[in-house]
């Protein structure tokens, strides 16, 4: 048995899988103390089952998530080593943010030393402002940690603790490297605390499971693993819905994910039967991130999106008045038109009735013509804004030849819709995407039946230099010395170990260590006509995906056109 | 700093598996410390900084703006159709508003290539800017073009493709030829018959400084825009007159590309030349997106950067102030040199002697210009490349007068097969295109 839970911003989803199969599902409300509801629904789950048939339990937590948007996160000294290149007045605006002496150039050469003087006032000056949490972030430090680690060593005893830039990304980005290390800084507090609640809660309940908590990327990672990088769990709400949606897939195909809520819907698209991930990472509360994430675009238009009817024609969206009129709610909505045309019931019809009355005075027309437009257009908003992002999926830049003569090119067959309104606008949107329409079973807990079933990820850079003699993998902390004959062969061989050991440490089972290479280039480096080294960069990664284990397709639903 | 924030488009392309051979130095490697340095800084991020992928161009967007022989699809590699295909999507993006101005950060270069092409020479196959000029003309009927090159290299092909257009205004800045490859640009090369003044050259001596390329930018040609007065003006970015630039001489430094850019404020930059590829590439593209995008660039420097290690002399100096007073008194002559130089003759002919040293090919080639008042004049090409190629070309300019028409015209039906391999007909009033075989 696998126990998968959402924790979201008002409900709780708790799943209970028994063969990868929902067994039992249940709704509570979500409250200020995360775990109280978690001991409810598990209590309900748990009825009459051998709490010792259970294999492990996968969490999706909005609590750093919240801790951001909340702001109930820590004070944090960030000390920064740009050199020169963009202006300090460009970064990332943070408070209690210092600029260091000290410079690396793009090769991880260093052209100017951090100075230990500096850092020693600087310890005066946390100390008085009582900082005790620190982000420390140098310019091209994952072509070379060492300046990071030089000012980690000499602070470290100044603070509780210290986010490191090179530990959280591989990937170059210092404005990005500077938001992802800032929050990690941020919610570490908060987090740990909660970690160690999970893990008393897990205890007090008897059970002896490896618990894991969901990422942004769609990936797991064990909850010990997770408290020193809790920036990676930020945003995994989304990422569970979009798991959810791929688990009623057939696994290989090319398809788009729908998840209509009331205010927006989210549009994600799967690639071979693959969640896309965002180029450079998330955002969150406007802190661009260099956090792996699935590629989400969300639009305004919902169930719930206020209509109005003016000079421009009729408006969907993008802003929420309330819930529908047949729940009480101030105007006409998309709801209200689907039952109208008899395509939904819930709430009051002749409330949904009377709002469309309204509009289609406005439009000078009838009340069923009202609602027909209005479905109409709400479908065609959805289906020109995905239609969008798989022109933009298909647009976006490559570096080589051969990736812009071969690259593959989406043609999505599938469509798979979740929310409310799904059954109802499905089929029409299928027909305005020429695609086959499909509502999953039990899509109001796909966010955390995705959660239990997904697999552990992990990715990491190698970045080789025979001219430097010198190969890093900066996140894994490791720089070694490689002889000059070193090739991109080595490079992928000592990547996938060490990506193996690092699935492994966060979690993976050996079964599910399906490792990729997503980046692969060798450049001969070329001095004065002559070759002097090759500059090697290879990225791998742990595909998202399932648990083994796990029948493909087994939860299909229904196919709609 | 306070700066106008513009959108500025970005189509990078740094075909990261093509080279000329691999020690060349146009090479894979040869923009992979720029994309480190552009992607570290996170340009990517600003809102106003668009990324966009490379169309393909067309053998039909290149017969525009070329006599390839034998065709189009015989000169270039699929490499040379992105980097043209990357300077269009630049000027698509800026004409239909997308972004305020655009940079194609792209390879292969272009500069190089002239009007018949015959093989590759300085690196270049096709001449990108020409090709993206007349996509422009074509698509949005736009007349005015300037093309500035700041290339340390003379701009020598696209100054031979626009040599009797006195609509696109070419001015090149670069070191003196006797100096450096390919040895032309001097200042008595200024335009056909029908176009004087529409080429212009600034021949600079070896180590110049940031305050010379300034000087020049400010007293010769931001003057000469101002009258000229051009819809749409081009950077034809090279960058190898840094100060690192290993088979140039000059010192010109990352700040200096900057504000050079700011000052001139391209419609569209191209990159041409620039291979330094670790110790100022990086810097400089930084710097010149900062610029163009209207954002600080004022802390953009390179690792080793001492301004007063790379001051000109003040013989440099005065050489720069010469030469540039020279430039401006030849284009406030323009008109009156024309009955110099034409007199009472009906036809002007050059004959110049090509060498395609990426391909190590030569070539001897006859134009003839029909000296006329009402149009660019009727342009008739006849071209011998040691590779046994022979071919001839009738060019008819845009908004051609009647009577060159009809010359041209004529001349194409009439002129015999002979020894020719080709006989083209390029008439670019009407966007045609013939090859009689």
């Amino acid at each position: 048995m696998i126990l998968g839970i959402d924790v979201g911003g008002t409900h709780t989803d708790a799943v209970l899988l028994e063969d990868f199969r929902l067994k039992r599902k249940v709704k509570v409300q979500t409250e200020e103390n995360l775990l109280a509801p978690l001991l409810k629904a598990t209590a309900e789950l748990f009825r009459g089952e051998d709490p010792k048939k259970l294999k492990r339990v996968v969490l999706s937590t909005t609590m750093s998530t919240n801790a951001i948007v909340q702001r109930k996160i820590e004070r944090v000294g960030m000390l920064l080593i740009p050199g020169p290149g963009l202006a300090p007045g460009l970064l990332p605006a943070l408070p209690d943010t210092h600029v260091l002496t000290g410079y690396l150039n793009h090769r991880g050469i260093e052209i100017a030393a951090v100075d230990p003087l500096q850092l020693e006032g600087l310890k005066d000056l946390l100390r008085r402002e009582e900082i005790r949490h620190l982000g420390i972030v140098g310019k091209f430090c994952t072509r070379n940690p060492r300046q990071e680690l030089a000012v980690f060593e000499m602070m470290k005893d100044a603070a509780d603790h210290a986010s490191v830039g090179h530990r959280l990304s591989g990937h170059l980005n210092f404005p990005r490297r500077v938001s992802t290390t800032y929050l990690n800084a941020a919610v570490w507090k908060i987090y740990r605390r909660f970690v160690e609640q999970a893990l008393a809660f897990v205890h007090e309940r008897g059970l002896n499971v490896p618990i894991y908590i969901l990422k942004a990327d769609g990936g797991t990672i064990e909850i010990r693993q997770s408290a020193e990088y809790p920036v990676q769990t930020i945003l995994s709400g989304p990422a569970a819905s979009i798991m959810g949606i791929l688990h009623a897939t057939n696994g290989r195909e090319d398809a788009i994910a729908l998840d209509i809520g009331g205010t927006t819907t989210d549009i994600a698209v799967f690639a071979d039967g693959v969640p896309l991930l965002e180029a450079f990472g998330v955002t969150i509360e406007g802190h661009r991130t260099l956090i792996r994430g699935l590629r989400t675009k969300s639009i305004g238009v919902g169930g719930d999106s206020a209509v109005r009817y003016g000079d421009g024609g009729l408006q969907i969206g993008p802003v929420r008045a309330g819930p529908a009129a047949a729940l009480g709610g101030p105007c006409a909505t998309p709801t209200d038109a689907m039952i109208v045309l008899n395509l939904a019931s819930l709430g009051n019809r002749g409330k949904a009735e009377a709002a469309m009355q309204s509009l289609a005075d406005d439009m000078g027309t009838t009340r069923l013509q009202a609602a027909q437009a209005v479905f109409e257009e709400t479908c065609r908003k959805i289906a020109a804004s995905v239609q969008d992002e798989i022109a933009a999926i298909n647009n976006k830049p490559v570096y080589t030849i051969h990736e812009m003569l071969q690259g593959k090119r989406l043609a999505p067959e599938r469509l798979f819709v979740v929310g409310g309104p799904a059954p109802a606008v499905a089929p029409a949107l299928g027909r305005l995407l020429g695609c086959t329409a499909v509502v999953p079973d039990n899509a109001e807990v796909a966010n955390a039946v995705g959660a239990a079933l997904a697999r552990t990820t992990a990715e990491l850079t190698v970045h080789a230099d025979t001219e430097r003699r010198s190969l890093s993998i900066v996140e894994e902390g490791i720089v070694i010395d490689i002889p000059p004959q070193f090739s991109r062969d080595d490079a992928v061989r000592i990547g996938s170990e060490k990506l193996r050991e690092k699935a492994l440490r966060m979690g993976a089972t050996g079964e599910d260590l399906e490792i990729e290479v997503i980046e692969d280039q060798s450049f001969n480096m070329i001095r004065e006509y002559s070759t002097t080294g090759r500059n090697i960069r290879v990225k791998l990664q742990v595909k998202p995906g399932f648990v083994s284990g796990r029948v493909e397709g087994t939860e299909h639903g229904q196919e709609e056109a | 700093m306070d700066k106008r924030k513009r959108r500025t488009g970005l189509v990078f392309f740094p075909a990261f598996d093509w080279a000329i051979s691999p020690s060349h130095p146009e090479r894979e490697e040869r923009l992979l410390y720029t994309q480190d340095q552009v992607f570290e800084e996170g340009l990517l991020d600003f809102d106003n900084i668009i990324e966009y992928k490379p169309g393909l161009a067309t053998c039909a967007q290149i017969d525009r703006a070329h006599i390839c022989v034998p065709d189009a699809a015989g000169v270039v590699t699929e490499s040379h159709l992105i980097s043209a295909g990357g300077a269009i999507t630049a000027a698509d993006k800026v004409m239909k508003k997308e972004v305020d101005n655009a940079f194609a950060l792209v390879r292969p270069p272009g500069h190089h290539a002239m009007l018949v092409v015959h093989g590759a020479r300085g690196f270049c196959n096709v001449n990108i800017e020409a090709i993206m000029i007349e996509h422009i003309r074509t698509q949005y009927g736009v007349r005015k073009i300037a093309v500035i090159d700041t290339d340390c290299h003379h701009g020598d092909g696209t100054q031979d493709i626009y040599w009797n257009d006195p609509d696109t205004l070419c001015i090149s800045i670069h070191q003196d030829g006797r100096t450096l490859y390919p040895g032309t640009g001097f200042r008595d090369e200024f335009g056909g018959p029908n176009a004087l003044g529409a080429t212009l050259n600034v021949p600079l001596p070896p180590r110049t400084s940031d305050e010379g390329f300034l000087y020049v930018l400010d007293n010769v040609i931001l003057p000469i825009l101002g009258e000229f007065q051009p819809e749409i003006v081009i950077n034809s970015a090279g960058q190898d007159n840094h100060y690192t630039d290993p088979i140039t001489n000059m010192r010109f430094s990352a700040q200096g590309y900057a504000l050079l850019n700011e000052k001139l404020a391209p419609d569209i930059a191209v990159l041409e030349g620039g291979y330094s590829i670790e110790k100022a590439l990086p810097y400089v593209n930084v710097g010149i997106i900062l610029a163009m995008a209207g954002l600080d660039y004022s802390a953009v420097r390179e690792p080793d950067y001492d301004p007063p290690s790379l001051r000109q002399s003040d013989q440099i100096r005065r050489e720069i102030e010469a030469e540039s007073q020279a430039v401006l008194e030849l284009w406030q002559r323009r008109e009156e040199l024309k009955d110099k130089v034409a007199g009472d003759a009906r036809y002007v002919k050059r004959k110049k002697q090509i060498y395609y040293d990426t391909d190590g090919i030569r070539e001897y080639q006859e134009e003839t210009v029909r000296i006329c008042s009402d149009c660019g004049g009727l342009v008739m090409i006849d071209s011998i490349a040691d590779t046994g190629n022979r071919i001839y070309a009738v060019i008819l300019p845009r908004r051609v007068c009647r009577v060159c028409r009809e010359n041209g015209e004529g001349i194409y039906e009439r002129i015999q097969k002979g020894q020719y391999r080709h006989i083209y007909f390029q008439d670019k009033d009407n966007d045609v295109f013939r090859v009689r075989p």
